[in-house]
């Protein structure tokens, strides 16, 4: 009898377990959960699976510009964050809610920082889960609602984004003054990944509290540089380099803006049920080469990712 | 590979020159590098003939499946990893259609098979083979459907049959060359072996230990066979990453070569067959049977097959030229960008997302971003101007603007300069381009 060996291969370093949300043990009111801890590449058991890879519904407070086929499960519970969130928890059984706070952009609906952390506040008490928060994108803008909700969530370990070169002091600063985990956020390099966690140790935030973002292209738009960049920062990390070893976020909404995504066209099927898979796709893609956590938009997608993980992990 | 000390061992130390190379060591290390063919040399032993070609065989065998246009090849990877040089032979995907299926529904296979065809920034994506299996038992009832199937489609052919008999019947009536045999397993091998060998056709093996599975290829080979592709057996997506890595790892990075042939997984029947493609695309497929593929699905397959399996030191270009977004007319303003996929893709879709009529040119700068098309020289004013003129994009806006990416203002003088147009610097970032639009 031939004997196949597992080539099993001896990494020297391990992905970090960051954990996010506090129990009512704990101060908070959550039920705590922990991403990474993958002693080897994706999926592979013989090589140390980790932490379980969670889904993270995505809440918009201003869904002005979103593609209904996304989320027309949730028909007008959109206009609400927290039915929404809700919704996400109770109906679709996310891991996690992701609030992003775009209704707090200065050239739009420019709400104040103290709405903006009155809408976190809101959806802990209608969602049991972790949630990530984010702000509009308008650095000045973020400064002050990071602090506002930071302060506002004081105990709930909540998941501030993002840090990035030019803008990290004062979103790191708002993550530590009340012990809350941070996104570090780099695009499309390994190398600007490396230096973004670095920046944040040397600011003094510890890297059991980072989550690093090397920014996901959707199916079609450069997923193939980001799958790519995902697998070399997870070899290094493995391969102990430190400063890489932190847990990795892929957003993927970003799929439904592809064109081809979901153009009506009556050769290539039912555009929603297009567009859930090409979300799916990027995600199972963003999996493969080493995402712990996916922002997802569509609950079908969600649904199909949800299969792809069990099925991955043959239910551990 | 052996190294050139390795082969030189092997080589007469003649240096007799027959070979077109002044010594045997230079000889050597052309051999090393695949420049140059071992049978140039008159002197060289048999053994170490036999040696030499083995040890340089491919990690992992290339096999063709069918001829002519639609002939297919699997194999031959010698990477784990696309980043470290590049994955060379896509995964394919096949449409299997059982024998006992009705006439409308064979019919709409094959339609379908041949329908599932896009084309992409410049390539044609499809649907590669077609399976026919044996479920009647019936040799003659498998023939006849093969025999429709090889007259109907062009694209190469699977014969899925446990019995040997069967698999003859059908290969007297298939009027395409090469289909590939699925499958040889612990009950039927030697009888498919057989079949295989006397017609030259590839064989699937199949056996759902990895073990087992390296000890029937051994088998196998012994009767005969090369051109083998291997079942693996996953019955779920872990076992798929999991054995599909195990077989790869170990022909390419490790001593042991007993598995080094292409993977099929046959993924009817278990519902999951869409996750199953997506994950064998990314983690070592050769061939994926499916039951069928809806079109709402074949297409971000085939665009991850098509990300995966671009070179990465190349990256995918789109085609210059005008694009229209949102219906434009004349007095839509006009924006040009690189045709480099990812900043025409970001481009595209921030327009898109504005919901503002516009025309997007696209300039050639060989695939090269903004920044750095910029910097090397393949984007200048002259190009721009060019690209303008020859798109006829100055007589269909009438604006009299053309919107530049912000990076490059300072190339706006300059092009002011030629084209006569009034010229805008963009935004330094894709995403502030639906601002720009909606103030216009």
């Amino acid at each position: 009898m031939v004997e196949v060996p597992v080539p099993r291969e001896k990494w020297s370093g391990k992905i970090g377990a960051v954990k996010l949300g506090t129990s009512s043990a704990e101060g908070g009111s959550r039920q705590a959960v922990e991403v990474g801890g993958a002693a080897g590449m994706p999926f592979l058991s013989y090589e140390g699976l980790g932490k379980r890879q969670l889904l993270v519904g995505e809440v918009i407070d201003d869904p002005s510009l979103l593609t209904d086929l996304a989320v027309r499960a949730f028909g007008d519970s959109v206009r609400d964050p927290v039915t929404w969130a809700k919704r996400w928890v109770d109906e679709f059984h996310a891991d996690l809610v992701c609030l992003k706070l775009r209704s707090t952009n200065p050239e739009s609906l420019n709400a104040s920082s103290e709405d903006a952390a009155r809408t976190v506040v809101e959806v802990l008490k209608a969602v049991s889960v972790p949630i990530i928060v984010y702000g509009c994108g308008q650095e000045e803008k973020d400064s002050k609602t990071m602090e506002a909700v930071s302060n506002a969530c004081a105990r709930e370990r909540l998941l501030l984004g993002q840090a990035e070169e030019a803008a990290y002091k004062t979103i790191s600063a708002a993550a530590m003054a009340n012990r809350h985990a941070l996104i570090a956020f780099s695009n499309l390099d390994i190398n600007l990944a490396k230096q973004m966690n670095i920046l944040l140790a040397d600011f003094g935030v510890k890297l059991d509290n980072v989550i690093m973002d090397p920014l996901m292209a959707g199916l079609g738009m450069g997923l193939e540089y980001s799958y790519s960049v995902n697998e070399r920062i997870r070899i290094a990390a493995l391969m102990g380099d430190r400063m890489l070893q932190a847990p990795m976020l892929c957003d993927i909404t970003t799929s439904w803006e592809a064109r081809e995504a979901t153009e009506e066209n009556d050769q290539w099927g039912d555009a929603e049920e297009r567009g859930t898979w090409w979300e799916a796709t990027t995600g199972l893609a963003a999996l493969m080469s080493g995402a712990d956590l996916l922002i997802v938009r569509s609950p079908r997608s969600m649904a199909v990712l949800r299969e792809a993980i069990d099925g991955l992990r043959g239910g551990q | 590979m052996p190294t050139a000390i390795e082969i030189f061992k092997f080589l007469p130390k003649k240096n007799c020159g027959k070979c077109n190379f002044p010594t045997c060591l230079a000889f050597a290390m052309q051999l090393a590098n695949s420049k140059a063919k071992l049978s140039d040399c008159p002197y060289v032993t048999e053994e170490g003939k036999a040696k030499l070609e083995a040890s340089s065989a491919p990690p992992i065998r290339l096999v063709s499946i069918g001829a002519g246009e639609s002939k297919i090849e699997i194999g031959d990877e010698t990477e784990l990893y696309r980043h470290d040089k590049k994955f060379f032979h896509q995964t394919r995907y096949a449409i299997v259609i059982s024998d006992q299926a009705s006439e409308k529904e064979a019919t709409a296979k094959l339609k379908r098979a041949s329908d599932l065809r896009f084309d992409r920034v410049g390539q044609t994506l499809a649907m590669d083979l077609v399976g026919v299996r044996n479920d009647s038992g019936d040799p003659a009832r498998f023939a006849s459907l093969v025999s429709r199937v090889s007259k109907e489609s062009a694209l190469p052919l699977i014969l899925m049959s446990d019995d040997p008999t069967a698999i003859k019947a059908a290969a007297s009536a298939v009027t395409l060359s090469r289909p590939l045999i699925y499958a040889a397993s612990g009950g039927n091998y030697q009888a498919m072996a057989a079949v295989a060998k006397e017609l030259k056709f590839p064989l699937a093996v199949r056996h759902d230990d990895l073990n087992g599975l390296a000890d029937l290829v051994e088998k196998v080979r012994a009767a005969g066979v090369e051109d083998l592709v291997l079942d693996l057996g996953p019955k779920d997506l872990r076992q798929l990453v999991e054995r599909n890595t195990i077989v790869r790892k170990n022909a390419v990075k490790k001593s042991f070569r007993g598995l080094g042939y292409p993977i099929v997984t046959n993924a009817c029947g278990n519902g999951q067959g869409v996750l199953m493609a997506l994950v064998s695309t990314m983690k070592y497929g050769g061939i994926v049977l499916l039951d069928d593929l809806n079109p709402a699905h074949a297409i971000p397959l085939f665009v991850l097959r098509q990300n995966i399996y671009t070179d990465p030191q190349v990256p995918i270009q789109v085609k210059a030229g005008l694009y229209p977004i949102n219906n434009p007319g004349e007095d839509s303003p006009v924006l040009f960008t690189t045709n480099f996929s990812l900043t025409y893709f970001t481009v595209a879709a921030d327009i898109e997302k504005s919901r503002v009529p516009a025309w997007l040119l696209v300039v050639d700068t060989e695939g090269l971003s903004v920044m750095t098309a910029f910097s090397a020289g393949k984007l200048t004013a002259e190009g721009v101007d060019e690209a303008l003129r020859s798109s006829g994009v100055l007589e269909k806006s009438k604006k009299n603007m053309v919107i530049i990416p912000g990076m490059l203002s300072r190339m706006s003088g300059k092009l002011q300069e030629m084209t006569g147009t009034k010229i805008v610097v963009g935004p330094r970032e894709s995403s502030g381009i639906a601002k720009l639009l909606k103030s216009l």
